[in-house]
């Protein structure tokens, strides 16, 4: 039985804001049907009462004096990117042409 | 005979008796470059005029004042998710094609702190997701002991520099075994430390809670130096650990007289190739003579981690990789209609299908609905694996295991399907997952291939892992053997 559908595969792309062809929907369903069927494997294991581990090591809230500190020329940081004006990131329109 | 032939200590005194000049290092990882960098093929960005202006500065210093640190005037290379201010980091992804970093990785600070010489940026997976180096936006890497084979990953290019002698060491990282698993391929010395002792701050994360820096080296004394130099904790890290840095070379006694050694059955069992076995057996008798013991033990949610790191390193990367959006750097796509037209071409264009399938994969483990069945059930899958660790641990010093299950493989031998791919982390994986530290030593070789022995620690204890992998290493000659590039002179 196929666990993940070409509908959900689309979805999830959208999710991650990935533009994906029909053909590509295809390939990634049946890949990641069975990359989620193995991981099913884990159902084997009973974890109702283990704590999920985020960190692996045993650290609390890491503090710091809240010091302000000049933060990167504005020059450096527009340096790459694809398209700047005003001293500012450029990005196409939200609602299209 | 190279010049990285020597160890580090050697080359160092007779830098230091000024017999030898930071140039000529520099020019022997050029010379060696200019000879077998077309068949290896392990640079992505080469730094020549910085290189060897820095080494003539060196030099000059050199001249006027004699007293410089072990590591002054070493060539090495840096795995290209490491930021290196001024010089090119890409991840070896389409996305990142002409990315300018504006500021060094700690590492990389630190790294100047010990005046050692950048050659350039090494070739990977792409955002090293990967273990073969295919994945890579531009160009595969190949092994020098065999060239119609992988070199690993995903730090595939760093672990092949340094075996085919373009530099005397490199920094690779790794996630679920991508400094030790092409470490073991290529018949070198590489540790991935215990998570937190060195800075990831200027890593591009993949997954954050598992990726860790460290060090590739020809020999475990090398790899202790290399260590010393980039660990500690660093304000711009809030998950690096504010633990002392002991002094690692210091712990190579050679003596593992009563050092009790764990073997996890699983790491011997089914899809382990009886070469490998036979090569951990052998070991083990190499340590057995020098006084250690061993016994077997079992880890018996090993099976589990594959999939426990595929679902969580996904799901984290997914999250990390979405800072990717062709707005601040990076590519973008020249026709967006609007702006989410814009994000979904962009990142469709840029990444390659490893890494696409990883933020599907990760999307759909955090979606709503699905998170408590995947991402949940797994971190909770972590604490078990976790555990089995601990349990070993409160008896035994070290667990020793091979560091993959086969030899290198063919190129283009697995990479049309994941699944497969995927089952060479097998071994690796769970040392990340419980975010213990672990080397891989040469310990063999199957057809002229070179295998790597594995050998995991406790929680902050790289220093015991130096001291049995170099009594091992001293015990056989293993890493003296160099690939015989075909046709390299």
């Amino acid at each position: 039985m196929s666990r993940i559908s070409t509908e959900q595969v689309k979805h999830v792309a959208n999710l991650a804001r990935l533009a994906i062809s029909e053909e590509e929907t295809e390939k990634f369903t049946k890949q990641l049907d069975a990359i989620i069927t193995f991981a099913e494997q884990l159902n084997e294991l009973d974890t109702e009462n283990v704590a999920p581990t985020y960190h692996v090591l045993d650290m609390k809230n890491v503090l710091r004096e809240d010091m302000p500190k000049p933060g990167l020329p504005r020059e450096e940081v527009l340096k790459n990117a694809p398209n700047v004006q005003d001293g500012q990131f450029k990005v196409p329109a939200i609602l299209g042409e | 005979m190279s010049l990285f032939d020597h160890k580090v200590s050697d080359l160092h005194e007779l830098i230091h008796k000024k017999e030898l000049k930071v140039s000529d290092l520099v020019e022997e990882s050029f010379k060696r470059i200019a000879q077998v960098e077309d068949k290896v093929q392990a640079f992505l960005t080469l730094d020549e005029e910085q290189a060897r202006n820095t080494a003539k500065v060196m030099d000059d210093k050199l001249a006027s004042d004699s007293a410089k640190g072990l590591l002054f005037g070493m060539p090495i290379g840096i795995k290209d998710n490491i930021v290196t201010k001024g010089l090119r980091t890409t991840c070896a992804s389409k996305i990142l094609e002409n990315f300018d970093p504006i500021y060094d990785a700690t590492v990389v600070q630190k790294l100047q702190q010990a005046e050692t010489v950048t050659i350039g940026k090494l070739n990977m997976d792409e955002f090293a997701m990967g273990s073969s180096n295919e994945n890579s936006g531009f160009k595969k890497t190949y092994n020098p002991w065999n060239l119609e084979r992988v070199p690993g990953g995903s730090s595939g290019g760093s672990a092949a520099a340094v075996a085919a002698g373009e530099v005397l060491f490199s920094l690779g990282s790794d996630t679920g075994g991508s400094i030790r698993q092409p470490a073991a391929f290529c018949g070198v010395v590489g540790l991935k430390p215990t998570y937190g002792r060195v800075s990831r701050f200027g890593l591009v994360a993949f997954a954050s809670s598992l990726d860790q820096i460290g060090p590739i080296t020809r020999t475990v004394e090398d790899n202790a130096y290399l260590l010393q130099a980039i660990s500690g904790v660093d304000p711009m890290d809030s998950t690096s650990a504010n633990v002392e840095v002991p002094d690692f070379a210091a712990a190579m006694t050679g003596d593992v007289k009563g050092l009790k050694i764990a073997v996890p059955k699983e790491y011997l069992g089914e899809g382990v190739a009886e070469s490998v076995r036979q090569s951990v057996l052998d070991a083990l008798k190499v340590l057995e003579k020098h006084g250690a013991v061993w016994e077997e033990v079992s880890l018996p949610h090993s099976k589990y981690a594959l999939a426990t790191y595929y679902l969580l390193s996904s799901s984290e990367a997914s999250a990390n990789l979405a800072r990717f959006d062709g707005v601040r750097y990076g590519y973008r796509t020249p026709d967006a209609e609007n702006l989410l037209d814009m994000y979904k071409k962009t990142r469709a264009e840029g990444f390659g299908d490893e890494v696409k399938r990883r933020i599907m994969l990760g999307t759909f483990a955090l979606s709503s609905g699905y998170y408590d069945a995947y991402y949940k059930k797994a971190q909770k899958v972590r604490t078990l694996i976790k555990q089995d660790f601990e349990n070993v641990f409160a008896n035994y010093d070290v667990i020793i295991g091979p560091t993959t299950p086969t030899p290198a493989f063919k190129i283009g031998e697995n990479i049309e399907d994941p699944m497969t791919m995927y089952v060479n982390d097998i071994l690796t994986i769970p040392v990340n997952l419980a975010g213990v530290p672990a080397i891989s030593v040469p310990c063999g070789f199957d057809g002229g291939l070179p295998l790597g022995l594995q050998i995991i620690g406790k929680h902050f204890d790289e220093a015991l892992l130096y001291r049995v992998a170099h009594a091992f290493e001293q015990a056989t000659d293993y890493h003296k053997q160099k690939p015989q590039l075909e046709g390299v002179k």
